[in-house]
């Protein structure tokens, strides 16, 4: 359920949304060129890999086992490549499922480990060192880094995924009447001096897809795309964002098929 | 996890690079958790460099600096296979070491 | 606006508790430096007031005497950073225009405590530092350097944005 505001966050909020609505086309790009390239190549992100992978082989819960018989579509402990096919249906759970989804399945199947507990706490705080599903998805997009964006569409679960995506992608809702489209429909846009890439488009899908998950700056923390459409979500007004839920995932699917044939570059780097 | 350092040390003419990123929270102490708590401070305040035996840089570092700290500095000398040795204190009591060697 | 993470070679190792092999570095290392020949080695002592002035003038004034703007020292920051939380910047000095420097301070000016950091450069190495600084807000950062006990600076100013939405 959406929270109450005080007076100051409504003041913010009418003020971003009068900026967002009435932002002339003026491209942010090349404010932040100076700052990227003084920041260089060095990303924190390469410790949260570390991190992933070495969860991957940790034999953890009741049945103190490892994610190694993990299958991520591509057959049993193939990470390689995994990502980039995601989201995608599931023959074992009979549903399309997005990486988060697939891990906490793994989780609980394989390591025995209870549902509530994997899923409890999914994203950090800030001043956590990440969680074990930040970590796990972080390596994972690592292990496809270069590889082209593919998420299955072959299966008919996997396109009305797609369609249900769209759908939700549009739909106005929430006290401000916003929807994903309302800042991510067009390109060229920004609020203040974030650019707000056009999802709806192949460019702006990809670059966006390939991109996370992200060490985010302001955060000290590499986030998820999940984590990232949650975050809207809130900045929207709307309900919180389940991980692994329909609508996280049909949103990605969306996405994911908009970038498809776009590379991986993940993990990277944002505010 | 926390201790780790990540570094980089290559030749370039007659100097050697070190690009080192280590992983710490570097709390400054003045943020407050969700319960209102304000978190301890939590950083390193010293850091160092070494060739070999050689120290070749040696900071004091305050809460300001960021987040899973970045450090760069170069050296005269060093050559391809040499150690490079980057180790860190912070005010809990805890230390951080890594080394790679020179490309 | 993606950078990709890095993929040149690195090695780790893990924390180790402090060793008695750490105390042993750090004797070598004062041994080392008393056994320098001429040039004052800079104090390996952490200057903790300097640390804990809460003002531009104070934690400057723990540093030593009011340092005069030079040249010779290059100091980069960005003009506008997407976030306060991670500043890269980078100080560089020609030796030949400013010979004998043997610590760079870093300091922020609207910092809760302007000096970020503080480094002691021995001899053979480069007056060279690139880090990452938390910068609050809008405000100048500093580079003093010290040189045969007399201080020198750079400076700039950087801009802090608010993210799109406010965060």
């Amino acid at each position: 359920m959406p929270r109450g505001y005080g007076v100051k966050t409504v003041f913010l909020w009418s003020v971003c949304l009068a900026l967002s609505l009435g932002a002339a086309r003026v491209p942010a790009d090349g404010v932040f060129d100076q700052y990227r390239d003084l920041m260089g190549d060095d990303n924190p992100a390469v410790f949260v890999i570390d991190e992933g992978e070495e969860l991957w082989f940790t034999a953890q819960g009741p049945k103190s086992a490892t994610l190694e018989a993990c299958d991520l579509g591509l057959g049993s402990g193939v990470t390689a490549g995994a990502y980039v096919r995601f989201p995608r249906y599931f023959a074992d759970t009979n549903e399309v499922m997005d990486v988060e989804a697939r891990l906490v399945h793994c989780m609980t199947t394989i390591q025995g480990r209870d549902l509530e507990s994997v899923t409890a706490k999914p994203y950090s705080l800030r001043g956590d060192l990440g969680t074990e599903i930040e970590a796990l998805v972080t390596w994972l997009a690592a292990e496809s880094e270069g590889e082209t964006i593919a998420p299955e569409q072959t299966h008919a679960a996997e396109r009305e995924m797609y369609v249900l995506g769209e759908e939700i992608f549009f739909y106005r809702a929430g006290p401000h009447d916003f929807s994903c489209a309302t800042c991510h429909e067009q390109s060229e846009m920004r609020i203040r001096l974030q650019s707000l890439p056009d999802l709806t488009s192949h460019a702006g899908a990809a670059n966006a897809w390939g991109s996370w998950p992200a060490y985010r700056i302001s955060q000290g923390l590499v986030r998820t795309m999940g984590w990232r459409m949650r975050d809207c979500f809130r900045q929207q007004r709307w309900p919180e964002l389940q991980m692994g839920s329909t609508t996280s995932i049909a949103l990605q699917t969306y996405m994911a098929v908009n970038a498809a044939g776009g590379v991986m570059s993940a993990p990277g780097l944002k505010r | 996890m926390a201790g780790r350092i990540k570094i980089r040390a290559q030749k370039k003419g007659d100097i050697t690079e070190v690009k080192a990123l280590m992983r710490h929270p570097m709390e400054t102490g003045m943020r407050k958790d969700e319960a209102g708590e304000a978190i301890p401070a939590h950083f390193i305040t010293e850091v160092a460099v070494f060739h070999g035996d050689q120290t070749v840089m040696q900071g004091h570092w305050g809460a300001a600096v960021s987040a899973n700290p970045f450090l760069g500095v170069r050296f005269e000398g060093g050559e391809p296979g040499d150690t490079v040795r980057v180790t860190w204190e912070d005010n809990q009591g805890g230390t951080g070491e890594g080394q790679t060697t020179i490309r | 606006m993606a950078v990709k993470g890095v993929t040149g070679k690195m090695t780790t190792m893990k924390a180790k508790p402090i060793s008695r092999r750490r105390w042993l570095q750090w004797t070598l290392v004062l041994g080392a430096a008393a056994a320098l020949p001429g040039r004052v080695w800079a104090t390996l002592v952490r200057p903790d007031a300097a640390f804990g002035a809460t003002a531009l003038d104070q934690a400057l004034a723990a540093l030593g005497d009011a340092p005069s703007a030079h040249e010779g020292i290059e100091f980069v920051t960005p003009d506008i950073a997407e976030n306060g939380a991670v500043v890269p910047i980078r100080v560089a000095v020609d030796s030949a225009a400013l010979p004998n420097v043997t610590k760079v301070s870093i300091l922020v000016e609207m910092n809760p405590n302007p000096l970020a950091a503080s480094f002691n450069i021995p001899p053979g190495t480069e007056v060279y530092i690139e880090t990452r600084v938390k910068v609050a807000q809008t405000c100048t950062l500093y580079a003093v350097v010290e040189a045969d006990g007399q201080l020198f600076m750079q400076s700039r100013e950087t801009k802090v944005t608010l993210g799109g939405c406010g965060g």
